[in-house]
């Protein structure tokens, strides 16, 4: 069944989720902090999954998407902190107060919840064209970061919403990421898709053969906003924490990072992307912590990584616009020769 | 009498978003970038002024243009100069990068702490027309705009390389088919482009009296909404969605129930949302915004 050229897709997420269980059981037998590090890539690469669903399928970039990352966390923090903290950080109405969920049905609530305000937000947007629908998604970030950051009721305002319950560990993230993974492939082995792909190479032409680019761009944007979501809510609890800033103009940018870098048009390039912006990250967060060479501690000024990164992001834009791995994707069959019809860009 | 004194606000307001708002148009007209590092630009005229307080008022006006020129063209040459042929989305990704690249360097040299900055303090005082009250530094600020706008205006109708880039905005190819110099015109572009910027980091510094490495963010969020609204790449659109803008964002800050006010730029951002479906093109439709198949 695998050989089925139209469930390739499948064979990638397939290989990827075993590689990232490598990189689990490896991370299970690493210290702590180095756990930490791969707990928190794994959540990335559940968030970046989901943006590749969107933009990835479609071409059309997200600046948005991070806020569906903020909503999922609000809500399932609303959902799961204890009633007495609740009283004292918020103001709800009170059966939400007195309402405390155990995590996994609160994730199950939040998901599909996210899933319906992402179809009502982008019924409108998705109908809009060229660069307007970026600018729009832009206006979503925002607005979502400004009520967020002034909703004390729900969401506590400027003040941190803390003793969110802690339940991301590693196999948590793990499966999470793996289910993005999965997720992701089935939605691209199936007509959506591809009529969504179809339309990113060419969109006038895909209009012109009866594809509904509207619908199938509002199909992928839910999908990839509940993926983003489950993201979201994992990051709360694996910090423990959240706030408005967290939720804003940074991690929209590390996120696109991840994705660019690797090559947004493919699966496997969302991987690499997120498992090449984590290294250098780790590498330059240790520089910054600080090392001793003999009895002199050698540390960099705060600010290296993110120039690191941003220097990154440049030159792979400028020397391989379309990212490291491009259309190529992993399989255990080889591809046929025509499968990838990378345009030589640049 | 309220009225009038919200007026005054929303006019002094529209004219920096429609500087900034100018500043963004203008590169985008030529060459499809929207320069999220536009808010970079601002924040380095601020940081000049900064560095160099203290100095005769000339000296730190002539130091700022001349850092924010020069650090748009450096962004123009290293950044965005080999991507010229990429499309719209990857340049803003690119823009994107060199915001956050600009920003983290600042950051690493200065700290992430806000500092004071003593410039045109004594623009603060306010002047009283019969009840109203109207900062001084208002007043320069639509002076100051006015006449840049009516410089930029004389630049593209009578001046050789005015001509030349309102040529390669209308249409790039086909400018330099014609013998318009590439590389000449989106240079003259980014530098005029920081000139404005220039302006903008003034305004800010003397208004909140304070530099920070991420004070230019929100002013370039406003500016590109502003640009959009006026049309992608019409000038005098940019203009006119900045003085828009500042209208709506003063209306919205006077007229609210209070319990909203701080909710004012999303408000903001929801009328934009709204315009997009009403009008995605802007005010001022242009040639180079639509799509050529």
């Amino acid at each position: 069944m695998l050989a089925n050229p139209a469930l390739r897709p499948l064979q990638t997420a397939a290989i990827l989720i075993l590689v990232l269980l490598g990189v689990a059981l490896m991370a299970a037998l690493a210290p702590p902090a180095m756990q930490r590090t791969v707990v928190e890539a794994m959540i990335k690469l559940t968030v970046v999954v989901g943006l590749f669903v969107f933009v990835g399928n479609s071409g059309v970039f997200s600046f948005g998407h991070v806020a569906f990352m903020a909503v999922g966390g609000y809500m399932s923090a609303v959902l799961t902190l204890a009633p007495a903290r609740k009283e004292t950080l918020l103001d709800l109405p009170g059966f939400l107060e007195a309402l405390q969920l155990p995590w996994p049905v609160a994730m199950i609530v939040v998901v599909p919840a996210v899933g319906l305000i992402a179809l009502a937000v982008g019924w409108p947007i998705c109908r809009l064209r060229g660069i307007a629908l970026p600018m729009a998604t832009f206006a979503i970030l925002i607005i979502t970061f400004v009520v967020a950051s002034n909703w004390k009721e729900v969401t506590g305002g400027r003040q941190a919403l803390v003793g969110l319950p802690r339940y991301t560990g590693l196999w948590v993230a793990f499966g999470g990421a793996a289910l993005a993974i999965l997720a992701a492939a089935i939605y691209g082995v199936t007509r959506h898709s591809l009529l969504l792909r179809c339309s990113r190479e060419n969109e006038v032409a895909a209009a012109a053969t009866g594809i509904d680019v509207e619908r199938e761009r509002l199909i992928a944007f839910v999908i990839s906003a509940m993926i983003v979501a489950a993201g979201g809510v994992l990051f709360s609890h694996f910090i423990g924490t959240i706030t408005a800033n967290t939720f804003y103009l940074d991690l929209t940018f590390v996120t696109l990072t991840m994705l660019v870098a690797g090559g947004m048009r493919s699966l496997t390039g969302a991987f690499v992307g997120v498992a090449l912006v984590s290294i250098v990250s780790e590498l330059f967060r240790t520089v910054e912590r600080g090392f001793s060479v003999g009895n002199v501690t050698i540390a960099a000024p705060p600010g290296l990584q993110e120039i690191a990164l941003a220097a990154i992001l440049l030159a792979i834009l400028i020397l391989r616009p379309s990212g490291l791995l491009g259309d190529h994707e992993v399989a255990f069959t080889s591809s046929s020769s025509g499968s990838s019809p990378a345009k030589p860009e640049g | 009498m309220e009225f009038l004194q919200n007026a005054i606000d929303a006019i002094s307001l529209g004219a920096v978003y429609a500087l900034a708002a100018l500043g963004i148009g203008l590169i985008f007209s030529i060459m499809r970038l929207i320069n999220f590092a536009h808010g970079e630009l601002i924040m380095a005229g601020g940081f000049t002024l900064y560095t160099l307080a203290g100095q005769p008022l000339l000296v730190l006006i002539l130091a700022a243009l001349i850092v924010t020129a020069i650090l748009a063209l450096g962004m123009e040459r290293i950044a965005f100069r080999p991507l010229r042929k990429a499309n719209p989305a990857t340049l803003l990704i690119a823009s994107f990068a060199v915001s956050y690249l600009v920003q983290h360097t600042v950051l690493l040299l200065y700290g992430s702490r806000a500092m004071g900055v003593p410039f045109l303090a004594d623009l603060s005082t306010s002047l009283e027309f019969g009840g109203l009250r109207v900062p001084r530094l208002q007043l320069v600020t639509i002076g100051v705009t006015l006449l840049l706008m009516g410089g930029l205006f004389a630049f593209f109708r009578y001046s050789r390389t005015g001509l030349q880039m309102r040529a390669a905005a209308e249409d790039f190819n086909m400018a330099r088919l014609v013998g318009v110099r590439a590389n000449r015109v989106i240079a003259f572009a980014f530098a005029i482009s920081g000139g404005l910027a220039c302006m903008v980091s003034f305004y800010l510094v003397a208004q909140t009296g304070s530099v920070s490495y991420k004070m230019g963010v929100s002013m370039v969020l406003i500016a590109f909404v502003s640009s959009v609204v006026g049309g992608m790449g019409s000038i005098v659109g940019a203009a006119l969605g900045g003085f828009l803008v500042g209208i709506i964002s003063v209306s919205l800050q006077a007229y609210l129930p209070v319990d909203l006010r701080p909710y004012r730029d999303a408000f903001v951002f929801l009328i934009f949302i709204l315009f997009l479906f009403w009008k995605p093109e802007g005010l001022m439709k242009t040639r180079a915004d639509r799509e050529r198949v």
